[in-house]
């Protein structure tokens, strides 16, 4: 949605296809106020900054085809998509893929059992439906995502029995750690789930603390009475396009496993192929907007609707933002694993 | 590292104390006066905007720490709602003989009702006393982020982040 409406500011025509009811990506269940800088919408709910992206696109004419599924990218490019009923073929310029990510899961004895789900669909069943998947819930993994959801769980009136947690620290902000806490929800580190027991449900689970190798210690078992298992264990960049379009991919384990490689400008090793968002490494929101107007305003560069001058500055602001959203202890390692995406680019495409 | 934020999801004392969005006693003895409980460095500033009197500092990476000012800081707590975080609390010490005013975020319902007696719950989650409620504050400029002001033991304003009922 970002990059379509900085590029549509420029005059370009921009369309956002998205297979969901409306786009927006994880946006409108994210009922929290937003980290960030205050001009970009820090502090601001993430379903207000959907919004107001909503809003954006209407007001500079970003066509948005909603329900629409894209099954295949060509060269052209051209897209392979599923809209209104009808197969088609939708010939474009420049391509933005900005298909973001999939809940990593977690396989367990018990795992396939009714109540086990990701984190991610809890929150999506809480804050867009409305449902409750549950009352009693153990919660797998102290990131951010992890944390914030047990909040929202909480908020929405279920019970958080723990938060589970395999390494010996919380890898989320302690803020959102201390909101858990002080509601007298336990985080347990060094703890992992073994299984979830019941007949044709969850009916308990039975956590356990690991060693410094993961592995679970014998004897130290505990059983928890909840009827949910949310795991919120990581995610996994969404790049079956990228594939098909044959764009050349790294393999970088913080970033969430193989992201196609992209240079300053978000574009791919494949001419006329950009990547934006959790697409390109998992991060959060912030990063994921910022990352795609850079790319709309790249596309309305190389199309000429900006001056190489104009484009110029407008991007050494968004990078500016995008290097200011990664200083800090959180954020060294995306910072480095991005460097080295956009310096592997280098030595695989010379030129321009 | 037992005992830290980081492990425990609870700010420690220490940490606390050396926090830089933690006022002196000397200025808490005063009267009202916000608490910045942010120690971690994360990319985060709305707290900045926030306060009107530019109390709050962060300096040029918007992930430094938010420094108090505490002889700009008036009290007024127009930050709580406005950190997502919602680790900024402000108490009045010497409200009275008897107890302290403390403010805090709360993003649950019901909301408790003013003039009641509720449980006054540590970092922990844990009940440490009781607190009476003063004041249920939820202007349209705190985006649905309540700010409840509650009447706790002098001793306890430390200790005393939540309310149960």
């Amino acid at each position: 949605m970002s990059a379509a409406i900085a590029a549509a500011k420029s005059g370009v025509e921009a369309v956002v296809l998205d297979e969901n009811e409306r786009p927006g990506g994880q946006l409108f269940k994210q009922i929290h106020k937003f980290f960030g800088s205050r001009e970009h919408g820090a502090g601001t709910r993430g379903m207000d900054i959907g919004r107001q992206l909503l809003e954006d696109a209407e007001k500079f004419k970003v066509e948005v085809w909603s329900n629409a599924v894209v099954w295949g990218i060509f060269g052209g490019p051209q897209l392979g998509i599923n809209y209104q009923q009808k197969v088609s073929k939708l010939e474009a310029k420049k391509v933005l893929l900005a298909t973001g990510a999939y809940e990593n899961s977690l396989a367990f004895a018990g795992w396939t059992l009714p109540g086990v789900m990701g984190a991610g669909a809890a929150q999506t069943m809480i804050n867009i439906h409305r449902v409750l998947p549950g009352r009693r819930v153990l919660m797998v993994g102290a990131g951010n995502v992890g944390l914030i959801i047990a909040y929202q769980i909480l908020q929405a009136g279920a019970q958080v029995l723990a938060v589970v947690e395999a390494l010996p620290y919380i890898g989320g902000y302690g803020v959102h750690a201390s909101k858990l806490r002080k509601c007298g929800v336990p985080i347990l580190t060094n703890h992992t789930i073994k299984e979830a027991v019941g007949e044709d449900r969850v009916e308990r689970a039975v956590v356990a603390e690991v060693d410094s190798n993961l592995k679970i210690k014998a004897g130290t078992e505990k059983s928890l009475d909840v009827d949910t298992i949310h795991m919120a264990v990581g995610l996994t960049p969404m790049a079956e396009l990228a594939w098909l379009a044959g764009c050349q991919f790294s393999h970088i384990p913080e970033l969430g496993g193989q992201v196609p490689l992209h240079d300053e400008d978000m574009l791919t090793t494949v001419d006329g192929i950009y990547v934006a968002g959790d697409l390109t490494g998992i991060e959060e929101a912030h990063t994921a907007t910022e990352e795609g107007k850079l790319a709309g305003i790249a596309v309305s560069e190389s199309l000429g609707y900006l001056g190489n001058q104009e484009a110029l500055l407008l991007k050494q602001e968004v990078r500016a933002d995008l290097k200011a959203l990664r200083k800090g202890p959180f954020g060294e390692k995306r910072r480095k694993a991005k460097a080295k995406i956009i310096e592997e680019r280098k030595s695989i495409c010379r030129g321009p | 590292m037992p005992g830290t934020l980081k492990t425990t999801g609870i700010l420690s004392k220490d940490e606390l104390m050396e926090s830089p969005g933690m006022p002196t006693k000397e200025r808490m003895e005063e009267g009202p006066i916000a608490i910045i409980e942010c120690i971690q460095e994360i990319p985060c500033d709305p707290c900045v905007e926030a306060c009107r009197h530019n109390a709050i500092e962060i300096g040029e990476d918007i992930t430094c720490l938010p420094r108090l000012i505490e002889e700009k800081c008036t009290g007024c707590g127009i930050c709580i709602a406005d950190c997502p975080g919602q680790a900024i609390f402000v108490v009045d010490l010497n409200y009275s003989p008897e107890g302290s005013i403390l403010m805090i975020p709360y993003e649950f319902f019901p909301l408790p009702t003013v003039d009641s007696t509720v449980m006054a719950l540590d970092r922990e989650g844990k009940v440490v006393g009781e607190a009476k409620v003063l004041k249920v504050s939820n202007p349209k400029k705190n985006d649905t982020t309540p700010v409840i002001s509650l009447l706790v033991p002098k001793d306890l304003i430390l200790d005393i982040r939540n309310i149960s009922f």
